[in-house]
This record gives structure tokens, sequence and C-alpha cells, in this order.
């Protein structure tokens, strides 16, 4: 068993409808018009470990989320989680899927309803699963149990989500996920809502929580200094293709994709190591017209012919590190300077 | 002309409520120089953005400056009448809000905002002022300035916008522009554009300006100074070397610590314990006290003010760690 990883993604890809409304295309002889936010994305990770997604707006980062926990379906691929797909999953098995499987959302004023207590709103999984029994002074019990694990007082558990603060709040998200007994959690920019302060101590809780409890996240950030100290693996998105997948260390160390060195130069020098930053060229294009062949080439100095023509797809430069580039896997890239 | 372009003396920001005053900004000083770059970094509700506000004289009521003088090349400007205040806003102070989407109009052209501002501040034809827009928009980097200058706000991308709210600024050629997270609602690939965009103009024409943010990335890139601010006062101030390598407040420490490392490994982030307190819940002694390890008897006794720091030029620290006097 602990050989297959826990969530296995092959292939994924979701689009969305964006055409005008029937009659307007009608009147106006417009045809449909399509916009891939998923485009054959493929990752797995292995039980225990933090994969990380990181990309611009608009690259599809929190729309893998989504797919992720069946909020909404993919156009075409699988999502495999231990081995089941949960969109195929019936009765049962589907309740005890859907239980293993939490999220935690960025914006902790909008993801806890205002009118609730903190103590219903952590209770509503235990209730919905049925994790408790039917006596109250368990759930209760579980509740403040709960709350103690991510720092909160048990007698926080009456109070409302207005009376905390941001990172108090994502703390109460937390606890609402924990409610469920997952074993796996999405967490789509669980720290960027908030102050560095309050961001170090939410990350230092979900490392002490994947150590005491074995989890394993999906944690979706762009604050790539973040997802470097959380994440074993990470994938780089752009226009929703994955165009490099590798190691966390290795990544820093030896990025593979132009996109990703872009990104990498980009990143403010916060510890002044005098590192010099290099200004990035153009933006990320229109995902309802994107570029021909390889997405990235209009902004890429490296790009060919054969760049504007063909899809790359991901192939391994190094043992376990996957980059989609025509430029890597024909050798024409100079060497990377290594941020780490 | 001195090397001093603002100069904020003991400013007190309060907010009355029914039962009590809230003080919002306690006892602020600091200068900003010609041609520099101040960074502001803090908390959200540490008093960085009630700051700009105060300078530029739009609190929002019943907020108000309760003591203390802004003085603008040695002219105060804190106590001056409205439309007085409106000739200096735009023409010698400007401000770059957060979020570009919401300080541009939607339903104007570019252009139309761009001329009215203009000539709203110097005495340019209608002609003439068009000219200067296309030239300001080439300045802080549209590509294709002539054409774009007749598109409306939502044909340009959020890093476009914040392109186009800054050549707003410029467009009455301030001395000091107030940046009010600039580049918080951007991509940092974007960021740095606009990081780029700051210095560059700051460079050439000599401005000075204030940037309000609380990520440390961009103070480090950016800022000639910094002060740290917490629970409405200031806790530190000085160069960024200094501030960013080797801070001196505790909760400076604490801030730099807490900030995940893109270069070598941390095992744990520092975790400064606790939050910032509420403005009408502040400790007496130190702001910081509750929170401080490294807090003695006089900390929860005495306030303590911006102290230089013995070795260390340009810098001043809010800490009894630091009273050479007392430890003498």
């Amino acid at each position: 068993m602990s050989e297959s990883p826990l969530l296995q993604v092959s292939n994924l890809s979701r689009e969305f409808d964006v055409s005008k409304p029937l009659l307007n295309r009608l009147i106006e002889r417009l045809p449909q018009q399509h916009l891939r936010a998923v485009d054959n994305v493929s990752f797995a990770i292995p039980k225990g470990e933090t994969f990380a997604l990181v990309g611009e707006s608009g690259s599809g980062k929190s729309t893998i989320a989504k797919l992720v926990v069946d909020l909404i379906r993919p156009t075409s691929g699988r999502i495999l989680f231990d081995g089941k797909a949960l969109p195929e999953a019936r009765g049962k098995e589907f309740i005890t899927l859907r239980r293993r499987v939490q999220m935690i959302f960025q914006d902790p004023f909008a993801s806890l309803n205002p009118r609730w207590r903190v103590g219903d709103i952590i209770a509503e999984p235990i209730h919905a699963f049925g994790l408790a029994g039917q006596m109250e002074t368990t759930v209760t019990k579980r509740v403040e149990e709960l709350l103690d694990i991510v720092g909160l007082a048990g007698r926080d558990r009456h109070k409302f989500p207005h009376e905390f603060s941001g990172g108090q709040r994502q703390r109460i998200a937390i606890a609402r996920a924990l409610s469920a007994k997952p074993d796996f959690l999405v967490c789509d920019e669980p720290t960027s809502a908030l102050d560095v302060s309050v961001q170090a101590q939410i990350l230092n809780l979900m490392q002490d929580l994947q150590d005491e409890l074995g989890l394993t996240y999906l944690f979706i950030s762009h604050d790539m200094s973040v997802v470097r100290h959380m994440a074993d693996r990470i994938g780089v998105l752009y226009l929703g293709a994955l165009v490099e997948n590798a190691p966390a260390h290795e990544l820093f160390r030896n990025p593979s994709h132009p996109y990703t060195r872009m990104l990498l130069d980009a990143i403010p020098d916060h510890e002044m190591t005098g590192r010099v930053r290099k200004p990035v060229k153009g933006e990320i294009p229109n995902p309802i017209n994107p570029p021909t062949g390889c997405t990235f080439h209009p902004r890429c100095e490296f790009a060919n012919d054969r760049c504007k023509a063909e899809v790359p797809t991901l192939i391994a430069t190094t043992g376990e590190h996957f980059a989609s580039c025509f430029a890597v896997e024909e050798d024409r890239l100079p060497k990377a300077a290594a941020i780490a | 002309m001195s090397d001093v372009l603002l100069s904020i003396r003991d400013l007190v920001v309060e907010f009355p409520k029914r039962d009590k005053v809230l003080t919002a900004l306690d006892h602020i000083n600091f200068d900003v120089r010609r041609g520099e770059i101040l960074g502001m970094v803090g908390e959200s509700g540490a008093g960085k953005s009630l700051t700009g506000a105060a300078i530029i004289g739009l609190l929002e009521p019943p907020g108000h400056i309760a003591q203390g003088e802004i003085l603008l090349d040695g002219q105060r400007i804190d106590n001056l009448p409205y439309h007085k205040m409106r000739r200096i806003r735009g023409k010698k102070i400007a401000m770059i809000f957060q979020d570009p989407l919401t300080s541009l109009n939607p339903i104007l052209t570019i252009a139309e905002q761009l001329i009215e501002t203009i000539r709203t501040h110097l005495p340019l034809s209608e002609k003439e002022a068009r000219e200067r827009a296309v030239q300001l928009l080439e300045e802080v980097g549209i590509p294709a300035a002539r054409r774009r200058v007749d598109d409306y706000p939502h044909h340009f991308s959020g890093g476009m916008r914040q392109r186009v709210v800054i050549a707003l600024a410029l467009a009455g050629e301030p001395d000091l522009i107030i940046a009010d997270e600039p580049t918080t609602a951007l991509d940092v690939s974007v960021q740095a554009q606009i990081i780029d965009v700051l210095k560059k103009l700051c460079r050439d024409r000599g401005a000075s300006v204030i940037l309000v943010t609380h990520d440390m990335g961009v103070i480090a890139e950016a800022a000639d100074r910094v002060a740290v601010m917490y629970a409405g006062r200031l806790a530190e101030i000085g160069t960024v070397r200094q501030v960013v390598l080797d801070p001196h407040h505790p909760y400076t420490v604490g801030l730099m610590g807490s900030i995940p490392s893109l270069t070598h490994d941390i095992d744990r982030l520092t975790q400064i314990p606790g939050s910032m307190p509420r403005l009408d819940n502040i400790p007496k002694g130190c702001a910081f006290n509750p929170r401080c390890e490294r807090a003695f008897d006089r900390c929860y006794q005495e306030r303590p003010d911006l102290i230089a720091v013995e070795g260390s030029e340009d810098s001043q620290v809010a800490c009894w760690l630091f009273d050479q006097e007392a430890s003498a």
C-alpha cells in the first residue's frame, strides 16, 4: 500500500465555457468559446509529503485544488485518491473519501459562517460524518480538543468568528478541517491573507500537525519562499500546464524551465544577499486565446521555431526532475544561476 | 535647501469613540530626506497607512491629528485649511493606493484622467497636456503609449493599471509620493517591474517616496531607510541594511526571523508569541512587552522613546535594552 502514492493525478484537464449567451451567439454569429484552465496536468503525492503548486494569478492553481476535492469535475483525466476516483465513488465509499480529503481556504474572513459559533463550525463535519456518536458531550469534548490542538482555548467555542483575528480564524479553519479526521489536506493559499509574523505561526502549526498526524498536503501558493520552506516537491504552473516538477531543493538549486528561472529571478531579495534580480519580460497571456506551441514562447529568450509550433511535454532531466521545454530537451539552455 | 523634505514631529492621531479615545498614532517622529525611499513596515493595524493618510490630510473623520506637526519643506501642512491643502495634494504630495482597479475611474479613458490631473496642476493646454500624458505613460513603461492612452482602465492588466496610477501620481510633478502597498495586489513577477519603475522615477526626478508595505522583500529591494511600526508607535528606524541584516528591536528581530528563507534551510520559523494588542488595550510601558522575551521591569513601567544606537550610524530604536545611560 505504501508503494502507491496517496494522490495520483493523471492527464487532468478542465475547460470552462466562457461563451456569450446563446442569443448573442446566434445574432452575432459567434462561436462557442472555451477557456482551458487546467491543461493535461499529471502529478503524484506520496503519503506524508507536501506537494506545492506555484504560479501566477490565472495559472490554474485554485482550479486544481477544487478539482482534487471534487468541488468541480474534470473535463478529462483522472484523480485517484488512495487508488479510488472520487467522482466515480458511490454511497459509503464516497462519504469516506469525502471525509478523508479536506480543504483550507485562502480567506479566513469568507470561509467561516459569521452567524455560527466557532464550536458549531468545528462540530459540523463531526456531525456530518457521524464521527462522535450521538452524545453531545463527546462532540463538545472533541471540539475542545481540536481547539487545543490548533492553539486556541476550549472556551473559545462559544465565540463568533468576528471576535478573532485573521490568524486565529485560520486556526479555526484548520480545526474544522481536522475535525473530519482527514489524511489529506488541500491548502489553497492558507497564509497569503496574513501578516508574516502570523504566517510563521500558521506554517509552524501546519508542520507540527503533519508530523503528529501524518497528514499529506497539497499546498498552493504564489510565494516561493513559503513554498520552499513547506514543500517536499514543487510543481510550477503556467497557463494551466505543469511546466516543471522537481524536489523542492532541486528546483531552487537547478531550475530547468525558463519560466521557473524567470519566477525565481523576480523574487525580491529580502535577505540582501546581493543576488541580482532580473526584470521580468511581458505578462501572462490571455488564456482564452493562448499562444501556439509552448505557451511560454512569446516571453522566452530561448524560443525557436519548434517552440512556436509544437507543444512540449514533461520529460525527465535528472532523476526526479521533470520539465516541459524543448530547449531543455535539446540541451541548449545555459546553466541557471542557483539561488541556494 | 535643507536635506530634509518632510518632517514629522510628535504626531498623535486619535479616534474618539463614544466612551473613550483610541490613540492610533502615538507620538511618531521621523524625517524623509530628499530623493530617498523610506520604507514603512509593520503588521495590519500598526498604523502604516494611517501615517500616510495623516501626511496627505486624508484622515477619515472622526480621526484627527490631536498633537504634533507635519512640516513639508519647513512649512507646516497639518493645520492648513481645506482649499490650501488641495493645492498641495497631487502637486507636492501624491498618493498611490494598493488596488489599481479602484483608484482609476472606470468610465473615463486613461487620457481623460491624466489630462484632468495634469491641467489641474500645470498651466498647459489640452493638447500639451495630452502630449505630457503620453510622455508619462512611456516613462512608467507602458508599451505603445500613444495608442493606449485612449483605452479604458479595464483594457489594462493589473500591473499595467498600477503603472497608470503611478503616471497619475507623477502628473503634478510631486516632491513626495506616498505609495500605500503599491505591489500587494500584484504577482511577484509584475511586482518586480513596479518596484523598478518606482526606483527609477525616484532616481531620475529626485522625488522622495514613502513606501508603505508589509512585504520585507519589497522593502529590501527598494528602500534606502526603513521605519518599523508596532501598535501605532515607531519601534525602530534605520538604513535598510541595518534593519534587515542586523535588527535591534526584539520585535524587528522576530519579524525578520518569521520570513521563510530562499537560500537556506530553517527547521522552524521564529514565532513571536501572541498577537499585536488592540488599540484600546495597549499595555503600560513598551507596547511590545507582553510578547517580548527580553522584557525587564523598566519595560512594564516606562514607555521607551527612539534612542540612537551606539555604533550604528543613522539608526534609532525604541527599546530600553539599548539605553546606554541606564546600563552605564
